[in-house]
């Protein structure tokens, strides 16, 4: 049923993405593929894999943005990934049914069954979750590893998502985003962790913790390698030496 | 987004058969239609024949066409399924007005219900189309309040040509009609025109900042892509190339409109072979001018996810 659950129980699995640590190695969509590949959604085949225009589907990818100028300015890595949202119009939208939003844990998946291949799914997420599996004739995303973090199978400490395990620097996060008091919803309040496009109104489980702010002292250190043309005598000059020390001790 | 043909087919073949469908029956109800088999045999075959082919082929672009029968299920929260319910069920008082006119030669009485119910749903079917569009958030130039109206003006303008173009084969000269689709075309045109100066200049609804979270007053850009080749998304939802000629192409589909109207004017005016030569040039540049209408409707839709790859807003 593509309407959504009415009464949650209240958990909201989802995961929680440090951008001030993620080092842009693509480890997570290497994995995703990997365990997703022989997973719930298998296989999720590659089309001219070895030829002119191959064509895959992942469930995570990771992009790199610059965010600000000149100076200022920082590289951003940035998964992204299915946000497993309360409001998701790509469940509602589907004729079929064969989108659905798990009532128990949020969790958003496509039944490859009855899925009918319209690709309306893909056009109502603005977040760019699912990607079209050609070879199958249907739709895939990321299960937030459904097939890992119940399974019984496997040590307590490896039932996460594939990406979250596979992360060098623990930039990712599993956690019920429901429960106030798990450890991911406390690293969202202590670090300002924040949903994508708000203004879709979709209201993403996922959340991004924000790069921190950088350092004074290092900005003023980068400043004093830079070599500055000098202003001789001109107005506001401290001259050379102590004062030249002063003035820039005081300009920082 | 990736303009598909099978789906610019089908919203202007569909939208142009139920705009006859909902033209006929409107007129069974006022007791306007003559009760001629072989004009009914040619008119229902027209509007039914325009829908049929536009939904067979809106199920061309489906990865599993032989499951499309799922798709009436979910009328509770899809537009799309609505769209399937309707059109499936509009079939019904559909036939049954078609085998009145047909068969038993008659339009009138019952007959004429079953077409006034065959329109009500006509109506409500290329309603559901709009909204299938005009309801995802991630395409702004969908999601505002001129798509559905647009979408019912050019169904009702492009079946009124269609039906008058038929008449005229018949021998028939029902100039309202010829009025009444050159009224509707213009009012088409005319919003198409609003739309378009709409979609130009309406304020972003979302910028890569919001879509990454980092443009707290600051410029982000996209530096490196996370593959150098095309995925899907980029593929269906990041279409670009029309967005070049989208100036000129606007230019040719609204000039093809109106000198479909004005070959309909002139058609309604003149006798003979040359008013029905004018009324099938009328139909085919219509047809021409919504085809290319629709393929820019696809073409020029920015979808939010191109946010990621380098788009800047939407």
């Amino acid at each position: 049923m593509t309407s959504l659950p009415r009464a949650s129980r209240g958990t909201k699995l989802g995961l929680v993405i440090d951008l001030d640590i993620c080092v842009g190695c693509h480890a997570c969509a290497v994995n995703c593929k990997e365990w997703n590949a022989g997973g719930h959604s298998a296989p999720i085949i590659d089309h001219n894999p070895y030829d002119k225009d191959p064509l895959s589907v992942w469930f995570n990818r990771v992009h790199s943005f610059e965010v600000g100028e000149g100076q200022e300015s920082r590289t951003v890595h940035f998964p992204r990934s299915c946000l497993h949202c309360e409001e998701p119009a790509c469940v509602t939208v589907c004729p079929t049914g064969a989108s659905y939003k798990r009532e128990e844990d949020g969790i958003v998946l496509v039944n490859a069954d009855t899925c009918i291949g319209c690709k309306l799914c893909s056009w109502a997420c603005p977040y760019g979750a699912r990607e079209y599996d050609h070879a199958e004739g249907v739709m895939k995303k990321c299960t937030l590893c459904i097939d890992r973090i119940y399974n019984q199978n496997l040590e307590e400490v490896d039932r996460v998502p594939a990406c979250v395990s596979t992360c060098p620097v623990n930039a990712r996060h599993f956690g019920d985003l429901g429960d106030p008091n798990s450890e991911v919803s406390r690293l969202v309040a202590e670090r300002g962790g924040y949903e994508l496009m708000p203004e879709m109104d979709y209201k993403p489980v996922n959340r991004y913790l924000p790069p921190r702010a950088r350092k004074v002292e290092q900005a003023g250190a980068l400043s004093a390698l830079t070599p500055e043309a000098r202003d001789e005598g001109g107005e506001g000059s401290m001259g050379t030496g102590f004062l030249a020390w002063v003035d820039q001790m005081l300009s920082r | 987004m990736h303009p598909a043909y099978s789906v610019i087919f089908f919203t202007t073949a569909s939208g142009a058969g139920y705009g006859a469908l909902i033209l006929l029956g409107i007129n069974a109800m006022f007791g306007h239609l003559p009760a001629d088999r072989w004009l009914g045999f040619a008119a229902m075959g027209v509007a039914l024949g325009l829908v049929t082919a536009g939904l067979l082929s809106s199920t061309l672009h489906l990865g599993h066409p032989e499951r499309a029968w799922r798709a009436v299920s979910q009328w509770r929260s899809s537009w799309l399924s609505r769209e399937g319910v309707l059109a499936l069920i509009t079939f019904v008082p559909a036939g049954l007005f078609g085998i009145g006119w047909v068969f038993a030669g008659q339009t009138g009485g019952v007959w004429a219900w079953f077409g006034g119910g065959a329109a009500v749903l006509s109506v409500l079917t290329v309603y559901a189309t709009g909204m299938i569009y005009a309801s995802l958030k991630p395409i702004p130039r969908w999601n505002n309040r001129w798509v559905t109206p647009i979408y019912l003006a050019f169904s009702l303008a492009t079946g009124a040509i269609w039906l008058y173009a038929l008449l005229r084969l018949f021998g028939l000269n029902p100039y309202p009609l010829a009025i009444f689709g050159a009224v509707m075309g213009a009012a088409a045109w005319a919003a198409k025109h609003g739309y378009w100066r709409f979609i130009d200049s309406a304020p972003a609804t979302a910028t890569t900042g919001s879509a990454t979270g980092l443009g707290d007053q600051k410029p982000v850009r996209l530096l490196e892509a996370p593959h150098l080749e095309e995925n899907y998304l980029q593929r269906e939802m990041g279409f670009q190339i029309a967005r070049k000629h989208a100036e000129k192409l606007r230019r040719v589909a609204l000039t093809c409109g109106v000198i479909g109207l004005v070959l309909l004017l002139i058609a309604a005016a003149s006798s003979g072979a040359p008013g029905v030569l004018a009324a099938v040039a009328a139909t085919v540049l219509s047809a021409l001018g919504v085809l290319v209408e629709r393929w820019l409707f696809f073409a020029e839709a920015k979808h939010a996810v191109t946010l990621y790859y380098g788009n800047e807003s939407v």
